[in-house]
């Protein structure tokens, strides 16, 4: 009856499936922002924190352990980094858990959407989250400290993906690894702190001492750092640096997408 | 027409078989039980029928389709509701209704389709405000809302109070005459006897009868029950003797007697014959429990 009206599947299914991938990351933008607490750890503090030490007098003298930048200048890339670890690692995967935890996936693979819908909007959305933490940080740095804004652009940028994109395959094999949102917690706190680490949040990777620096940069956030602080002077970041943090990238990535349970 | 076929269908977790050769058939516009006790396999069973899980062996089709392999054909034209499954507990009954409504290629309208099930008034309410109540209608408005042909619901009314799932049975039978055909999982036998056409008791994941309610209620032994207290002993009479009497008990001084309609003019013919008076008597139909436990311990 009203079927033979309907135009042939396969275009209908594939134009219901963009509408439904389209209404998921419609529907799942407006839960991400019901989250005060996540969007402040991600959006605000990295940015806040930038303030308070860019403040103190000290920090804004050129320092020779930072081979003559200052504190402040060395600190825009560690703010940016660290909106990345609370994207991906503190804010996400107690979210991707929960919604196993709770059935959510599994109820979506009860209908014609696939649940990766689900988890490819929740990565989307972290990361972008990250990425405009990124911006603030770099805009406040420019405005209130006169950080110069990265010298080499695209190297930089290029550098910002990878770390996005690593920050989110850490969090996925986070949220693959645990059963609950509150393992997920755990595991991710502990995790978080190396990661902070390495990213130079207490001590700017270029301060470090030097065998201390060589393994913090085997590191995912502390080769990134390296990749910014290189692009941010206006070189083109070591290929040292962009090929490791790829290869955690991808190693993260296979494993989480290897160890996944949908329930 | 079968609209659901299941045809030898076996899973096991691990070496432990869940579902055990199980066969049975839906047709199109019936209420079909599932009927079982805890881990009797009903769960896997649906789950199976939904395309959640990969059945070990045998055949299943939902109007021709295998819901592994057609997963996608088949997701729209079966409405599922799982038991125990959740939604994001900060999104709204009108979020999650449009949310449900656009993956669908033919969505029913969402906003009658809250009014029918009285959500009308919580569209703004979110997942984790609504009453248990609630949430099993929100499950039911997103079992339907892709105009399914038929519906699977697990375990719906478990843990609702009496009131709301009388509410719940209401609906089930409105939602049948509208022309959807309805799985329903349960472990409440006055659900089953109440709204389904036929039955499947699911004993150890196999079938251990299949009838309509009252079938399943005959088939049951003994199932009229007559109860009296005696007005002298009844130590002389042999009770036991009478016509198809299937278990005679003496508690208290009342005596229960499971038989037929025929052992009720026996028993009152014996007494009359002794002079003994039956006072406060008794006659019932076995409920579907009687028979249900009947069935699944006859297995056991």
């Amino acid at each position: 009856m009203t079927t033979t009206l309907t135009p042939p599947r396969p275009a209908r299914a594939a134009r219901t499936s963009r509408t439904a991938a389209v209404a998921v990351l419609k529907t799942e933008t407006r839960l991400f922002r019901r989250e005060p607490a996540g969007l402040f750890w991600i959006m605000v503090f990295p940015t806040v924190l930038l303030v308070v030490l860019g403040s103190i007098p000290g920090f804004r003298d050129p320092d020779k352990a930072l081979g003559g930048i200052r504190f402040v200048d060395a600190y825009v890339p560690v703010a940016v980094l660290l909106s990345m670890i609370m994207a991906g690692l503190q804010a996400m995967p107690p979210v991707i858990t929960g919604y196993r935890e709770r059935g959510i996936l599994r109820r979506m693979s009860a209908t014609p959407v696939r649940p990766s819908a689900l988890l490819g909007a929740q990565m989307g959305l972290h990361g972008a989250a990250a990425l405009i933490s990124a911006l603030l940080s770099l805009t406040v740095g420019r405005l209130a400290f006169h950080v110069a804004l990265p010298h080499q652009l695209f190297g930089y940028a290029l550098g910002l993906l990878l770390a996005v994109l690593s920050a989110l395959a850490l969090g996925a094999l986070v949220s693959a690894l645990s059963r609950t949102s509150k393992v997920a917690n755990a595991i991710g706190s502990a995790v978080f702190f190396p990661m902070m680490f390495s990213a130079g949040v207490w001590l700017p990777v270029q301060a470090m001492p030097d065998t201390l620096g060589r393994i913090v940069e085997l590191l995912p956030f502390g080769a990134a750092a390296q990749a910014l602080n290189e692009a941010a002077a206006g070189s083109w970041p070591g290929w040292d640096h962009l090929g490791i943090l790829a290869l955690w990238t991808v190693l993260l990535s296979a494993a989480a997408t290897r160890w996944f349970r949908w329930e | 027409m079968a609209i659901i076929e299941v045809t030898g269908v076996r899973k096991a977790y691990g070496r432990r078989p869940a579902v055990d050769g199980v066969s049975f058939a839906v047709e199109e516009g019936e209420i079909f039980g599932i009927l079982g006790p805890n881990g009797a396999g009903k769960t896997t069973t649906v789950e199976c029928i939904e395309g959640l899980r990969v059945p070990d062996a045998g055949v299943i089709r939902v109007a021709g389709h295998d819901p592994v392999a057609d997963h996608d054909e088949v997701t729209r034209i079966l409405g599922a509701q799982l038991q125990e499954s959740e939604l994001q507990p900060k999104l709204t009954v009108r979020e999650a209704l449009a949310l449900y409504a656009a993956f669908y290629p033919n969505p029913a309208d969402w906003r009658p389709l809250a009014e029918r099930l009285g959500l009308g008034e919580k569209l703004n309410t979110r997942f984790a405000k609504l009453s248990g109540g609630q949430k099993q209608r929100l499950f039911i408005a997103l079992a339907l809302i892709g105009n399914p042909r038929v519906v699977v619901l697990d375990e719906l009314t478990t843990g609702l109070d009496p009131r709301a799932r009388r509410d719940t049975w209401a609906l089930i039978e409105d939602v049948r005459r509208s022309g959807v055909t309805v799985l329903l999982v349960t472990h409440f036998m006055e659900e089953a006897q109440r709204l389904c056409d036929r039955v499947a008791v699911i004993d150890k994941g196999r079938i251990a009868a299949l009838d309509t309610p009252s079938g399943l209620i005959r088939r049951a032994a003994g199932s009229t029950v007559i109860s009296f207290t005696p007005s002298a002993p009844l130590d002389d009479i042999a009770l036991t003797e009478l016509p198809q009497a299937a278990a005679v008990e003496e508690k208290h001084g009342r005596v229960t007697i499971h038989g037929t309609d025929e052992t009720v003019n026996a028993v009152i013919t014996l007494l009359a014959r002794h002079h003994i008076t039956a006072h406060q008597l008794r006659v019932s139909e076995a409920t579907l429990d009687d028979a249900f436990l009947d069935l699944t311990e006859a297995s056991a």
